[in-house]
């Protein structure tokens, strides 16, 4: 379960989360949506700890991510991210970019670690692309790389921020699958996208951010049905 | 005024010992290299991200290492730390006064590649759980190093070359050698201009294996 209780973020004077209180429960499939600017990309930063924050508690399944004591890079282990701008490492091949951590993490030994890059990689149809190094690979199999690499770490929770955003449209379908699949396997996710039909069909709520601040969470239905605050009505006749 | 007559055969004849000289000069550069990424990459990297005495510190060596002649910084740990009572062997001298010169060379180029690796590899990698060290070892320097692979080849061409300044410190690298022979000789210029072939050769032989290496290494 992940608790986010009274967050403030700052960027130097930048108010950038303005006191978010939100829970997402084991196996909850959650969209955030909203504008550019309003400050999703940071939540998830705050949430696996990549950003530290001013004010507020984060709590993974009873951790304290902000806490000094809190060894971040046992906790990441729990949660796998995938970014919008694709960052597959160049210098190594498919197989060896999801190995790496499981390896050096993990400590698995060398060929447990290859067994389960191998097996995540034909999980997201990638089976076929084991020696090929990233630059040889499409955006949307890069993609579907970086969420390999994650899964392989056996997170319990996956962050996605705007997968899809730098992706040539006819190559968002085939990520997007991928993610709708992670989500009737049971993941607990968390999806940042803009894509307003993924968010309708596969999460259990929807949450929209505005200027810093949860403007209005609830199920699918509510928000795109009948969303109870202006803000978030006016959002989505502008993206639809 | 042509009356130079040209004598060939006692170079000819002290070729091996120019060879085997040429090793040595082989050897310092590499070794001198080595220690000069090590050092050069910690260089860059507290620059890049410390402030405070280490910064002021890495600093200082890049922009001595930069900006005085190199002669002088072998003299500094020749002469210079022999005036405190520190005497280093000429071998020494030579080799510590290279990695100096190298490692504040290569911290610039290597501050460049770091610089030109997306701040999301960083990003990524910290997101799987690894550590910063890991982050930097398995992530960001095997990417810099391919960034600045020619820029590190062209430093040690002039380590190569760099290292005839030994001969000022007595040491017998390729060139000390052939001052020893020349000076025994007085066959001067020809002892010189067969010692500039060698270096000729061995530096066109550097570039290609760099070359050759470069195509093996970097297959993405
Ligand atoms: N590293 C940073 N330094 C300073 N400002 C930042 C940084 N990252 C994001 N911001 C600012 O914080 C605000 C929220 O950014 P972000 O979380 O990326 O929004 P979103 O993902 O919703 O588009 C923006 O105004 C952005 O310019
Ligand atoms: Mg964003």
């Amino acid at each position: 379960m992940i608790e986010i209780s009274g967050l403030h973020k700052y960027f130097g004077t930048l108010h950038v989360l303005r006191g978010i209180d939100l829970t997402v429960q084991k196996g909850e499939v959650l969209s955030v949506i909203g504008a550019s600017g309003s400050g999703k990309s940071t939540l998830l930063y705050c949430i696996n700890g990549l950003e530290p924050i001013q004010k507020g508690r984060v709590v993974v399944d009873g951790t304290d991510v902000h806490a000094k004591q809190t060894d971040l890079n046992t906790l990441r282990q729990r949660m796998g991210m995938v970014f919008q701008q694709w960052n597959s490492f160049p210098h190594l091949t498919a197989l060896e970019n999801v190995a790496l951590a499981p390896r050096i993490v993990k400590k698995k030994s060398q060929s447990e670690a290859r067994e389960i890059a191998k097996r995540q990689l034909e999980h997201v149809g990638l089976g076929d692309k084991l020696k090929a190094y990233p630059s040889a690979l499409s955006g949307g199999q890069q993609q579907r790389l970086a969420i390999a690499r994650a899964l392989a770490m056996d997170p319990q929770y996956m962050l996605f921020d705007e997968a899809t955003s730098a992706l040539d449209p006819e190559l968002v379908g085939e990520v997007l699958d991928t993610m709708r699949i992670l989500a009737e396997e049971g993941m607990t996710m968390i999806c940042v996208t803009h894509e307003m039909g993924f968010a309708r069909d596969v999460s259990d709520r929807v949450a929209y951010f505005h200027d810093g601040l949860l403007e209005e969470i609830g199920p699918p239905e509510q928000i795109f049905g009948a969303a109870e605050s202006e803000q978030t009505r006016k959002f989505l006749a502008k993206v639809r | 005024m042509f009356d130079y007559n040209f004598h060939w055969r006692p170079v000819i004849r002290s070729l091996p010992e120019l060879l085997e000289a040429s090793l040595v000069t082989l050897q310092v550069a590499t070794l001198s290299m080595v220690i000069g990424i090590v050092v050069g990459l910690g260089l860059s990297v507290i620059r890049l991200r410390l402030r405070g005495p280490l910064y002021w510190l890495a600093t200082a060596w890049v922009e001595l290492a930069r900006n005085t002649p190199a002669l002088f910084q072998l003299f500094f740990f020749g002469f210079g730390l022999g005036a405190f009572g520190w005497h280093l062997t000429p071998y020494m001298i030579v080799l510590v006064g290279l990695s100096f010169n190298n490692a504040g060379y290569l911290s610039e180029n290597f501050r460049g590649g770091f610089q030109a690796v997306p701040d999301t590899q960083m990003r990524a990698a910290r997101s799987l759980g690894m550590n910063l060290w890991q982050t930097y070892t398995r992530i960001l320097v095997p990417q810099v190093l391919r960034i600045v692979y020619y820029p590190m080849t062209n430093q040690l061409v002039w380590a190569v070359l760099m290292s005839s300044l030994g001969m000022l410190v007595g040491f017998r690298e390729l060139s000390g050698e052939t001052q020893f022979f020349a000076s025994r000789t007085y066959r001067i210029f020809e002892y010189f201009a067969v010692t500039a072939v060698i270096y000729y050769v061995m530096v066109k032989f550097i570039l290609l294996a760099s070359r050759l290496l470069a195509t093996r290494l970097f297959r993405y």
